[in-house]
């Protein structure tokens, strides 16, 4: 992939977000601009030990469900020798200069901390040992760390880390490369299942959301959005709104592009959340609905249909498809279809904000606090470190809470009513005004020979880029083709091409990215292929799965043949693959690789009635490299399954008249506890890398349903949300 | 506007408010008791459920003016210290993930069990289909219902 510097480094500074989700930008570039930026004292950044002898482990990435607090504090902990039980975990302060990067996104927090957070806890424990045989002029390799306290074992004397703190604190820091880390057989908390740190405090109604942050004297606002995008008030009643008891201010607010993407529209602040909702109703605002007016879902899907009939940019050029199609001795083709999709978390945006003279105060549950805190210093004219920005938790992410327009409208609020205000988005708010997933139409020709071998791969995607809505100057089809581009089986004639469709629809980035319909296609496509050969889906993708000696990656984020192989087996194993099922009943399989980590997932389904079909049960398999919490990795596991079945089965966002259809959980239902399958993890035992863990769960899971209703005698099922009735 | 007296975990409050507000929008903005959470304002997800009288209702379907006389418990206020069968299952079973619908798993399922002490699966779905998770926890839910049962 051609590395474009100058983006990358406008992309860090003015955006983030094509930096941090992950998806525009080589995630080892990413790395290199890390490794550049100095490495805090961890005293300072990560370890904070009082006098007292109470220490405090400090994450500087988003909670919001992922158990990421529990992890970096168990790599922090592991190496710094302290009783991970009695510490006290605290979330980072927004100080862009101490952590050089504390977005969380692209399921890259562990990749991108296992080793610095192990160097920096080794440096605290290195750092105490070198005190206490100062303080006891006794030779350093005769004392040892272990739960907060260096031993001297030969004298029996004990020194704990709140008495070496201050003179620990004060020595040259060691070079953080050169800090010696524990072998791994000897972790005693990475690799280990730990229970979670916020699960107490989030089974009790103790746990803070933004939206629980609370102020005295605080406020409350909601603002009117037009529901056409792009388009403005014409007119509201303000007088009338304002007239409610408790109403404090009306005001229009403008929509503001470029890197922050807000509605704009009119702002009710008021004492209640509910008032403010009420007043809005009041303000009867009329819209004018701006040029996006005459966008729907079915002028969109026609676009997108052809456009995948196009040949479009080349991604990836191998041999010569055209004529491998030609002299083949079986043809397939295939449309998939994929709409957009909201994030929905459950807990709606919100931000709370006291914008003061000079400074601010902001509690944002964000994944991008530095986002936050640049786009509010903006718009409230402050330097960036007077704008105080808390993460506090978040009710759910998915890329949504990446962004940073609902912190752009909390600041245009903040700033004319200069109390304490919390801005709120109803679920019709967010329902309407989030930023998509996008929609996206495959079409896919492939051949196989008379030995049943596939000779054509041939891909072509049409999308509504991500790119092109954040960045129009820039290559549509960067962050779009990932996994289309990388498909890992050994054909020998390839072809994927990219065509972008225009939309007035905002999109971003939504757990699993282009992976969430890249490899829907990928994983369907090549079980269509199986079938058209006669074979056995699973023999069919193993014996594709081809690791010749000195196998390199061909991009960076090429799968290694041989994991995804691994796991492709694990899951046929456990699932028992070979095991007939009953008539109706089909087993479905699909592995795919993402964010570094590598998934198999088997579902199995029975198809009920013409009309009706269910998922009995799913089988994963998981090879995420080393692992840290096995628990927050089966966690993950089994919350991806179910986040991609309410794709595959349930939901979609269309259009009309410019505005999005849907408007709450009637109309976007997720999956819901009796729909929702036992689900079985097994995890691969590894020594490479940390991959991804948030994220890379989530693609396998259409396409596995998809094959397992044709396993069960179904139909191919190519659109998405699959259309029930067409299975049988 | 109107004063209304309410009963909530046991203690009384007085509160002055416009009679139709939600329950839910009264305890978490006027009392502070933001346990009980907002997703919907529409009876669709079940993160607002409260007891009233020990049934499980959603909070942001109630105007604050019907509570009248019965008594209303918050996840604040279903155990004294967290110690509720379900509460320590739903640490054993590590439910949560993002946490935000869980005040309201917990207080459905509280209903659930007080009422049938050891449910089937069938039952813990019937009785927990209207509390979404969009993290996607459902096994674990069910699982910790079950430990709980077994344990009360």
């Amino acid at each position: 992939m051609p590395i474009n510097r100058r983006a990358f480094i406008a992309g860090g500074a003015v955006t983030g977000a094509g930096l941090i989700i992950g998806v525009r930008f080589p995630r080892s570039l990413l790395a290199q601009e890390i490794k550049k930026k100095p490495v805090p004292s961890p005293f300072i950044a990560y370890i904070h030990v009082k006098p007292s002898g109470q220490i405090s482990l400090i994450v500087a990435k988003s909670e919001m469900g992922q158990g990421i607090r529990t992890g970096l504090a168990m790599c922090l902990a592991e190496e710094a020798e302290v009783d991970f039980n009695s510490m006290s975990i605290e979330q980072a302060e927004t100080r862009p200069d101490l952590y050089p990067h504390l977005g969380t996104g692209g399921s890259g927090s562990t990749e991108e901390n296992f080793t610095p957070l192990r160097q920096a806890g080794a440096t605290v424990r290195e750092l105490m040992i070198t005190a206490a045989a100062t303080k006891w002029s006794v030779p350093r390799k005769d004392c040892t760390a272990r739960k907060g306290e260096v031993l001297h074992r030969a004298s029996s004397r004990r020194a704990s880390y709140g008495e070496l703190v201050e003179a620990a604190s004060n020595l040259a820091l060691p070079d953080p490369e050169k800090v010696p880390l524990k072998d791994p057989s000897k972790f005693e908390l990475i690799g280990h299942p730990i229970p979670r740190v916020d699960i107490p405090a989030k089974s009790n109604g103790s746990a803070q959301f933004g939206i629980d942050v609370r102020v005295p004297e605080m406020l409350f606002a909601v603002v009117a959005r037009c529901p056409a995008f792009g388009g403005k008030p014409a007119h509201f009643d303000a007088a009338k709104a304002k007239a409610m008891p408790g109403v404090r201010e009306v005001f229009e607010i403008p929509a503001i592009g470029e890197d922050m993407h807000t509605a704009g529209g009119v702002a009710v602040v008021a004492d209640s959340t509910w008032t403010a909702i009420k007043a809005r109703e009041a303000l009867q605002t009329s819209w004018d609905n701006g040029p996006s007016v005459s966008e729907s879902t079915e002028a969109l899907h026609e676009a997108l249909l052809a456009a995948a009939h196009h040949p479009g940019k080349s991604a990836r050029n191998d041999g010569d498809v055209e004529a491998a199609l030609s002299n083949s001795a079986k043809r397939v083709e295939a449309v998939y279809e994929l709409p957009f999709l909201a994030h929905a978390t459950m807990e709606p945006m919100n931000i709370t904000m006291h914008a003061r003279a000079g400074e601010c105060e902001v509690w944002a549950p964000t994944q991008s606090p530095d986002w936050v805190q640049r786009t509010v210093a903006k718009i409230l004219g402050l330097p960036a470190p007077k704008v105080n920005v808390h993460t506090t938790l978040m009710g759910g992410g998915f890329g949504r809470r990446y962004m940073a327009d609902f912190a752009a409208e909390g600041a245009q609020v903040a700033k004319v009513v200069g109390k304490p205000v919390q801005l709120v988005w109803t679920r019709e708010d967010d329902m309407t005004h989030d930023l998509y997933r996008p929609a996206a139409c495959h079409r896919m020709l492939g051949a196989v020979d008379a030995a049943g071998r596939p000779t054509a791969w041939q891909h072509t995607l049409a999308s509504t880029s991500i790119a092109a809505f954040w960045h129009p100057k820039d290559d549509a089809g960067n962050g779009e083709v990932g996994g289309a581009r990388e498909m890992p089986y050994a054909i020998p004639n390839v072809r994927v091409d990219y065509n972008p469709v225009a939309s007035s629809v905002p999109r971003a980035w939504w757990r699993s990215v282009e992976h969430s319909f890249n490899g829907f296609a990928v994983e369907c496509f090549i079980d269509e292929l199986a079938a058209a050969a006669g074979k056995d889906p699973v023999g069919f993708r193993k014996a594709l799965l081809v690791k010749p000696a000195g196998w390199k990656p061909r991009y960076e984020y090429s799968p290694d043949p041989a994991r995804l192989r691994g796991v492709l087996e694990l899951a046929a194993e456990k699932s028992g693959w070979s095991n007939p099922l009953p008539k109706q009943r089909g087993r479905g399989i699909a592995a795919y690789h993402s964010f570094g980590s590598y998934f198999c997932e088997v579902a199995e389904v029975t198809i009920v009635d013409a009309k009706t079909f269910r998922v009995d049960r799913v089988i994963a398999a998981v090879d995420c490299g080393q692992i840290v919490n096995p628990e927050s990795v089966r966690s993950q596991t089994e919350g991806a399954i179910i986040f991609g079945l309410s794709a595959a089965l349930k939901n979609q966002i269309t259009i009309k008249n410019g505005a999005v259809e849907q408007t709450n959980f009637d109309g976007y239902d997720p999956i819901r506890i009796s729909e929702a399958p036992p689900i079985e993890v097994h995890l691969v035992q590894s020594k490479e890398d940390c991959g991804g863990m948030g994220e890379p769960g989530v693609p396998a899971i259409a396409p596995a349903v998809a094959n397992a209703i044709f396993a069960a005698g179904g139909k191919r099922l190519r659109r998405l949300p699959f259309q029930i009735g067409a299975a049988a | 506007m109107a004063s209304i007296r309410l009963l909530i975990n046991n203690t009384p409050h007085e509160v002055y408010v416009d009679p139709d507000t939600p329950l839910l929008w009264v305890l978490r903005d006027q009392l502070n008791l933001t346990g009980t959470k907002y997703g919907c304002g529409e009876g669709l997800c079940g993160a607002c459920t409260v007891h009233l009288n020990g049934e499980a209702v959603r909070s942001c379907q109630i105007s604050v003016s019907s509570v009248g006389e019965r008594k209303i418990t918050t996840i604040e206020g279903l155990s004294v210290d967290s110690s509720h069968p379900l509460q320590l299952a739903w640490i054993a079973e590590q439910v949560p993930q993002c946490g935000y619908c869980q005040s309201g798993q917990i207080m459905a399922a509280a209903a659930l069990l007080a009422q049938t002490r050891n449910p089937t699966d069938e039952q813990i779905d019937a009785a927990m289909l209207g509390n979404l998770c969009r993290c996607g926890v459902y096994q674990r839910i069910r699982h910790a219902i079950h430990r709980a049962a077994k344990g009360a």
